[in-house]
């Protein structure tokens, strides 16, 4: 009852921010209405970080406790984070189209290090298809997971370290969070579209770790029938 | 294309989708917990 009270607000938050991004807001000076797309296309970067920050810690804690509700949350964390990166890319795609004159452009290292996110994570979960024993493949996963969140910072930090397309942190960068570099109305805005997207992520995040754990229970119950099946087939000695 | 153009395809496959996924994600929830019942 409470996950649907949580979605029913998530699902009127993001409507009520995506009308407020699209009519309510001003467009900017000097990129017009294009500026719009920064809204969506941070808050998703944003969930892309945090799903895949999940999925790192969980593998940790798999590892840590062999517990396999963490498993759940890992792989909840990593499908749900590739989707977040999907859309960031494809945000950034079409803001960049009117405001660079490109698409895309792999030279810059945002843009590359964010497509290398997002090949990880997929490869993440293709890697749980190899193994139908669950503790291996959280082992595996966990793993994997844990190595491929090495590239958070650096796809956070890129636009700090390297020279390339994309701009500067608004808001995420240390010398910025108290003197964003916009104004307060795309901040309020960008911020109000951040905790819509993040009370969707919630659901999402706790319809996908039930999924999981469902899954995982018929895997077990499957398993046993399977052993079960063996025993009684057996010929008594 | 127009820049309102851009800002429609973006924020149409980025909000669609999230709402699609939802909505998968619900049906696929609601498959498993069927075949659960039957497996009762």
């Amino acid at each position: 009852m409470k996950t649907r009270i949580l979605g029913f607000v998530a699902l009127t938050a993001v409507a009520a921010m995506t009308v407020i991004g699209l009519f309510v807001v001003p467009a900017d000076l000097n990129q017009g209405d294009a500026q719009r797309i920064m809204y969506p296309h941070v808050a998703s970067a944003w969930l892309a970080y945090l799903s895949f920050g999940v999925t790192a810690a969980s593998g940790i804690l798999w590892l840590w406790k062999r517990d396999l509700r963490f498993d759940a949350v890992a792989l909840a964390g990593a499908e749900i984070g590739v989707m977040f990166t999907a859309f960031a890319i494809w945000g950034g795609m079409m803001w960049g189209r009117p405001i660079w004159g490109v698409f895309w452009q792999w030279e810059d290292p945002r843009l590359t290090t964010t497509a290398l996110l997002l090949a990880l994570y997929v490869g993440y979960l293709l890697l749980r298809h190899l193994t139908d024993d669950p503790e291996r493949r959280a082992t595996r996963a966990a793993i994997v997971g844990v190595v491929a969140a090495v590239d958070i910072p650096i796809v956070h930090f890129s636009v700090e370290w390297w020279r390339g397309l994309h701009q500067t942190a608004t808001i995420g960068s240390p010398d910025r969070v108290l003197n964003p570099a916009a104004p307060m109305v795309f901040v309020g805005t960008l911020l109000g579209m951040l905790g819509a997207f993040t009370l969707a992520w919630g659901y999402l995040m706790i319809r996908r770790y039930q999924l999981a754990r469902a899954d995982v229970q018929r895997e077990e119950a499957a398993r046993l029938d399977r052993l079960m099946s063996a025993r009684t087939a057996q010929p008594a000695r | 294309m127009t820049d309102a153009g851009y800002v429609i395809t973006a924020y149409a496959v980025i909000i669609g989708g999230l709402g699609l996924y939802t909505l998968l994600l619900w049906r696929r929830l609601r498959a498993s917990r069927g075949r659960d019942d039957e497996a009762r």
